[in-house]
């Protein structure tokens, strides 16, 4: 019986348990739900109403003018103008209607409303109208206001318009640009000197694995400064651009360098003895023993590593917004929806949009790969992110 | 687009390579270097020690490049930036230390960050402890875990976007579109603009924070959690010990160690927090940061490397005992090998 079991037979009620990591899930996940469903409305739905309502339809106040008195039947007495309210729009069900803008739901649907003067009008759900009046109508057409029930409508086009005219499908390719060589090429550097400090000795190692331990917390602020500088007088020495992606690639792989050596050596310190000790007399070389052995038996720790390297130059502003430029075949996901929040701010389509695009791979990396990540959080939680 | 998904493609491949090539090749030439003849057997293994005092070497080199160039002589130079001026071109002294201390955003982001480290560690792990005891009594906890873990994976970026549609505000008769306004009206409240609420907006971004680290906390206390030895538990059950008691005094003893590295964890990444601060409020309605602040100083008017580089010392120094503290751990775990 574990600790958890034994556990189980005291404290609260199972039921309260249920209900209490019920209400925890759904309030940590309404925030991204809130975004995801808004992503997919129509910009006019969602400032008429919160996203929550988007299943059940919102209930929206348009206005609608009524036939001309020039189209007016006569019958008998009365007068008599017909015609939809939805004329030349779009369509709807009208929950109620009023000939004031302060008042849309003055009067029911389907019941013939006095309007006083003689008149009456009915609406009904539908949108058709009878408007009739004791004496000829005059003036212009009578303008009503209606309660009209949106059915939920959900769109794609703000995805459309984000990828193509706000250019974050562009950003997209930068991300991509920048995140997966900052992935890969720190993996193959800190594996071999992973190797080096745990397997094989020389004078200095425990130095050396002093300093890479220390390093890991080294905030990155303390590095911008230097490095900045060291960018621009390379650039103008050599006369190239001093931001480009090689640039940040290689800061990248610096940056994450640390943790790698330390996630990897406390991997493979932990092999067995005895695999890399016959292999030795079998009279391979270091280099063989890592590339035969090492590498394929450490691929959970790589795998561990690669995702929070993945995750981390994917979702890190603060090196792309110093090392990178903010033109448009530089700028990555998280520096244009900053971009976007300051221009953009308010509307609400494209920012959510955006959002869900630039979040979109690392969810999808984060349920694939969980195992993983977990284990690399368990052997690596030193780190400070 | 096309052309930069292929050349990043090929930069991949190409990096890959030349790693390779170097190893191999550095691997080649240190056997031509110090031949092993098999008919002088002193000579061979003389060449032997060689190649084997040398080979550490080769395998660790880029890697060292990589963070002395990045990290150690960075780590030094803003040192020594701090006493220069913004151009840092002239020796200052301790001007820019005076000035920080001395200036009121300076003061404001000190506040905050302390603020911030008093509330946002303490939060998670106490709400990840929570959750990791709920979870472990569940069937479908591991679910759960998942849906709390996620924003784990979530830019900060992305996560203030998120928030800030949460806590949108909306003037006049206009309707509510953030839900916590939303919710502020339906229970009879009126809507307020949160995130310039002075000080109150404070706890309103570290909300985000602690929406993303808690996932983080309770992952890494529920495995200590589950590491407990049961007999403890029995044994308290046995005496008759409360769920209470036996939560608090027997498994949050046991699992202090964790809880620690969790706490430092989380305050280094608080110490950092950047992305939050800006993509919200950009330091104002006295948010600022001291993460922020310095990122602002070193492009405020063309840059000024003294200010912000007294600013990253302050972080700095912040997160040295931790440092401290981390590799006298590493040292001791590897003289018990």
């Amino acid at each position: 019986m574990s600790a958890a079991a034994s556990l189980r037979r005291i404290g609260l009620p199972r039921l309260v348990v249920h209900f209490s990591v019920l209400v925890i899930c759904i309030v940590w996940l309404i925030p991204t739900l809130g975004i995801l469903v808004t992503s997919f409305r129509e910009a006019g739905q969602i400032t008429a109403s919160g996203w929550w309502t988007a299943f059940t339809g919102a209930a929206e106040t348009s206005a609608a003018r009524l036939g001309d008195p020039a189209t007016a039947k006569q019958n008998g007495a009365t007068y008599v103008i017909s015609g939809s309210v939805f004329e030349g729009g779009k369509g709807g069900t009208v929950r109620a209607f009023g000939t004031r803008v302060a008042a849309p739901t003055e009067f029911a649907v389907g019941k013939a409303a006095d309007l006083g003067d003689g008149e009456t009008l009915t609406i009904n759900e539908d949108g058709s109208y009878t408007y009739s009046k004791n004496a000829p109508f005059e003036g212009r057409g009578k303008r009503v206001y209606l309660s009209v029930a949106t059915p939920p409508s959900f769109t794609t086009d703000n995805y459309r318009t984000v990828l193509t005219s706000q250019g974050i499908g562009q950003s997209f390719v930068n991300s991509l640009t920048v995140a997966v060589p900052a992935t890969i090429i720190p993996i193959l550097i800190a594996a071999f000197a992973a190797y080096a400090l745990s397997w094989m000795e020389f004078p200095g190692r425990a130095l050396i694995i002093a300093l890479v331990v220390g390093l890991i917390v080294v905030p990155l602020q303390m590095s911008l400064i230097p490095l900045l500088k060291m960018y621009n007088e390379i650039g103008n020495f050599f006369g190239v651009p001093s931001r480009s992606y090689a640039g940040i690639w290689l800061a990248h792989s610096a940056f994450g360098m640390p943790l790698a050596i330390y996630l990897l050596r406390n991997y493979i310190s932990g092999l067995p003895r005895e695999i890399i000790e016959s292999a030795r007399v079998d009279g391979a070389s270091d280099f063989e023993i890592f590339v035969k052995i090492i590498l394929p038996l450490s691929f959970p720790a790589l795998a561990s590593f690669s995702i929070f390297q993945f995750l981390w130059t994917w979702n890190d502003l603060l090196v792309a917004m110093v090392f990178l430029g903010t033109g448009k075949d530089q700028l990555v996901l998280t520096g244009a929806l900053n971009a976007l929040l300051g221009s953009m701010g308010g509307k609400w389509e494209i920012l959510t949009a955006s959002a869900f695009i630039t979040i979109v791979v690392p969810i999808i990396v984060f349920f694939a790969l969980q195992r993983y990540l977990v284990r690399g959080l368990l052997a690596g939680s030193v780190k400070g992110g | 687009m096309i052309s930069q998904i292929v050349s990043a493609v090929g930069v991949v491949i190409a990096g890959v390579f030349v790693c390779a090539l170097y190893y191999w090749l550095s691997d080649k030439i240190l056997q031509a270097v110090f031949p092993v003849p098999v008919d002088n057997v002193r000579a061979a293994s003389v060449n032997l020690n060689r190649r084997a005092a040398v080979r550490p070497w080769l395998f660790l080199g880029p890697a060292l490049i990589l963070l002395i160039v990045y990290l150690v002589y960075p780590v030094v130079a803003t040192f020594i930036l701090s006493f220069y001026d913004r151009s840092g071109g002239n020796f200052v002294g301790l001007a820019n230390y005076r000035w920080a201390i001395q200036d009121a955003q300076f003061r404001q982001s000190i506040f905050n960050n302390i603020l911030w480290l008093a509330v946002v560690p303490a939060a998670c792990t106490f709400f990840g402890l929570v959750i990791a005891v709920l979870t472990d009594r569940i069937w479908w906890g591991n679910l759960a875990k998942s849906l709390i873990f996620m924003p784990m994976a979530i830019s900060f970026v992305g996560a203030s976007v998120i928030w800030k549609f949460i806590y949108e505000y909306r003037g006049g008769s206009e309707t509510q579109i953030g839900l916590l306004n939303a919710i502020v009206q339906a229970i009879g409240g009126s809507p307020q603009v949160w995130i310039s609420l002075p000080f109150w907006n404070n706890f309103f971004l570290m909300a985000i924070l602690i929406w993303i680290q808690t996932g983080f906390a309770m992952v890494i206390l529920s495995a200590a959690l589950r590491g407990i030895p049961e007999e403890t538990i029995e044994a308290a059950v046995i005496d008759g010990a409360s769920g209470w008691q036996i939560f608090w005094k027997i498994m949050v003893p046991q699992i202090w160690g964790t809880i620690a590295v969790v706490w430092t964890t989380i305050t280094i990444l608080v110490l950092k927090v950047f992305d939050i601060v800006l993509t919200m409020t950009n330091g104002q309605w006295n948010t600022m940061v001291l993460a922020n602040l310095m990122f602002d100083w070193m492009f405020r008017g063309g840059g000024d490397s003294g200010r912000s580089a007294v600013i990253a010392l302050v972080i700095m120094a912040a997160v040295t005992p931790i440092m401290i503290w981390n590799i006298r751990q590493a040292n001791k775990e590897m003289g018990g090998h």
